[in-house]
């Protein structure tokens, strides 16, 4: 096993450039992945390489992309769906909540529906309306999807991995602002893989628990930094995949420090940060030293484009210092 | 290319012989099949009154001879896909009647355990992948199998039944626009019974000849006599070839009618008492059961005993459901949500 740096976007790229050379079930399709490489560049090079019945462009129809993946699943492939946003994942709702997620339910446990799909979601980068929202929580109460959000490079190879090898549909979200701004180590080679449902914990502290995952992992180490000067304490976990959810990381980060700070960049309301504050609140309670304090974007139905307006609805590190500090205090 | 064949509804004559080359074993296994799918939901339908099933069930009483014949153009290691009024299609395709019963009645032994029920009858050995409630939402999944068997070099091809109002839904676009582009091997079975729930087809649907609808793909499509069970077996024969042989899909629109209402609670004010009568008058199971003495195919008393080793067999469904067990609570998570138990190790720290 070598360890290669690379930015978010290689590690996807290798990922799949990979299980379609170890994996003849595996099949890449989406709207502008094979001739184009991608609107990220993501399949860039993977037609030339797997040729056009491994790597298929498709109508730009997210229903047609979804349920044909599905009927692929269904038959023994292994589809990798590429949908070019988040935002773009609802037209294929039903295919995804109703079809995707039911197979295995609706079979007793005699299909399998190997499905992955990934689109990139969040904020900060001025899409706007229909390129900028974090949808996960539509998808998180959903049982019978998985759902991950890689952090890190190493992270989105070995959890990219990790789904495609895994018989159940998973979601795989990708923070478009950290496809090209992030770069670290990356572990290669076939056993490589991140297991779907165990947490990380990025920081170890003392003095307030934060849970969190994808882009705000980062600003949430860049508080951690900026606080310690301070001598605020933070721990960050990230928890890498929501569904399976690592219950018993999130239960330790609390029981260690006995505070704890959800961070999410969804909206507030309804947020998977809830789910969060539910499972501390039902099984942690006795650990806790203050309230739980859950810190997301203002209940609005978009992402404005305006930076300034942007800004004020991302969640950032100097939000997340106000916040831990606060709760550092109670 | 489209090929008008397009005929109104016709009553079906007694022609004087059977087609040429017509085994008369294949002639009764097709009767067969027609009064199974008959006397089971008949039965279906008395224990739905007697409270013995329950939900919603939709009946396809009226339509056998579609289901029949497109179901006997297949072969094993093809796929089947179909809608919510599944129970004919899943007789035809060979499925246990005993675990299809017991599947109404929500017991352990049905073909989903208990968890599907009327609408979601399924097995994968037979590659019977289901009943589907959304209309349209499945035709994706028929061209996922079939781009499957195109990308393995498998011979199969995928039929795919639906409705005529699933012809409106953007889904039908969808799936057929990719089915064309790829010449993917399905056939595509829209069931036209001329009413999208209460609601008749020249109501719902700008375009009230469905087969036509495949003109804007350039795919070939027919509009076929689904009531006359040899009919659409013929066409369903011609589909079946042209999506094995690599031609590309074809859509068939089988013209036939649904003799009960949409679901057991169905009313029917879309449609007055006279039309149905009218229709019933000429019932595919009868007008094949009168050719097939007509032809003298098999004797009338042969006809009776066939038909009461039938409602031998249903009766045996029912007890064989009446006597199975209820799913035990444990199943409702034990029924496989995701593959394995999920584990989860402790945290990695300092990663």
């Amino acid at each position: 096993m070598t360890t290669t740096e690379q930015t978010l976007l290689e590690a996807i790229r290798g990922a799949m450039h990979d299980a379609l050379a170890w994996d003849a079930r595996v099949v890449v399709l989406g709207e502008d992945v094979a001739v184009k490489g991608g609107v990220f560049l993501a399949t860039d090079g993977l037609l030339e390489r797997f040729g056009a019945l491994r790597v298929i462009d498709m109508p730009i129809a997210e229903a047609g992309i979804v349920g044909v993946a599905i009927g692929m699943a269904l038959h023994g492939l292994r589809p990798v769906a590429e949908i070019q946003f988040a935002d773009y994942l609802y037209p294929a709702i039903d295919q995804i909540l109703n079809e995707a997620a039911r197979m295995r339910y609706r079979s007793n446990g005699d299909w399998n529906c190997p499905l992955v799909i990934r689109a990139p979601f969040g904020g900060g980068i001025h899409g706007a309306l229909y390129h900028s929202q974090s949808v996960e929580a539509l998808f998180t109460s959903t049982p019978g999807l998985k759902v991950v959000v890689p952090a890190t490079p190493h992270d989105a190879r070995g959890l990219l991995l990790a789904a495609i090898a895994d018989p159940d549909p998973v979601l795989f979200l990708e923070h478009k602002r950290l496809y090209r701004t992030l770069r670290g180590p990356v572990a290669t080679g076939q056993g490589a893989t991140v297991p779907l449902g165990v947490a990380a914990c990025r920081r170890p502290g003392r003095d307030v628990s934060i849970i969190t995952y994808g882009a705000m992992v980062h600003e949430s180490l860049r508080a951690a930094d900026a606080l310690a000067h301070e001598g605020v304490d933070l721990e960050v976990i990230d928890l890498r995949t929501l569904v399976p959810l690592d219950r018993d990381a999130v239960l330790a980060t609390v029981r260690r420090t006995g505070r704890a700070l959800i961070v999410s960049e969804d909206n507030l309301t309804g947020g998977f940060a809830g789910e969060i504050a539910a499972v501390i609140a039902e099984h942690g309670f006795a650990d806790l030293d203050a309230p739980v304090r859950r810190l997301a974007a203002p209940d609005v139905p978009a992402v404005p484009f305006s930076e300034t307006l942007e800004d004020a609805f991302m969640v950032s590190a100097a939000k997340i210092m106000t916040a831990a500090r606060e709760l550092a205090r109670y | 290319m489209t090929q008008d064949t397009a005929q109104p509804v016709a009553a079906v004559g007694d022609a004087p012989r059977p087609p040429d080359g017509t085994d008369p074993a294949l002639l009764m296994e097709l009767y067969r099949q027609m009064v199974l799918i008959r006397r089971f939901e008949e039965k279906c339908q008395e224990m739905y009154t007697k409270a013995k099933i329950g939900g919603f069930l939709h009946l396809y009483i009226g339509e056998e001879a579609t289901g029949v014949g497109a179901v006997s153009a297949l072969r094993e290691g093809d796929h089947i896909f179909t809608h919510y009024r599944d129970h004919g299609h899943a007789i035809a395709r060979g499925l246990d009647i005993n675990a299809l019963m017991a599947e109404l009645f929500g017991k352990v032994t049905g073909t989903g355990k208990g968890l599907g029920g009327s609408m979601h009858f399924a097995d994968a050995s037979k590659q019977f992948w289901g009943g589907y409630a959304l209309v349209g939402c499945h035709l994706l999944l028929a061209v996922g199998t079939a781009l499957g068997d195109t990308m393995q070099r498998k011979p199969g091809v995928t039929m795919v039944f639906f409705g005529d109002g699933a012809t409106n839904g953007g889904e039908f676009y969808e799936a057929l626009n990719f089915a064309q582009l790829w010449k993917l091997p399905v056939v595509f079975v829209c069931e036209n019974n001329l009413y999208a729930m209460g609601t008749p087809l020249e109501v719902h649907s700008s375009v009230t000849e469905i087969y036509r609808k495949a003109a804007a793909f350039d795919m070939r499509a027919e509009r076929v006599d689904g009531n006359d069970v040899l009919v659409m077996r013929e066409a369903a024969l011609r589909a079946v070839d042209h999506a094995r042989s690599g031609q590309g899909p074809v859509l068939l629109e089988a013209m036939t009618y649904r003799f009960r209402g949409h679901s057991a609670q169905d009313v029917q004010k879309y449609r007055s008492k006279e039309d149905v009568e009218r229709r019933r008058s000429g019932d595919p199971i009868e007008v094949f059961r009168r050719q097939l003495l007509a032809w003298g195919v098999i004797a009338a008393a042969d006809l009776r005993t066939l038909e009461h080793t039938i409602d031998d067999q249903v009766e045996a469904a029912v007890q064989f459901a009446e006597a199975s067990d209820e799913p035990g609570v444990e199943w409702i998570r034990q029924s496989g949500v995701y593959a394995a138990a999920i584990t989860v190790d402790p945290p990695i720290h300092g990663e």
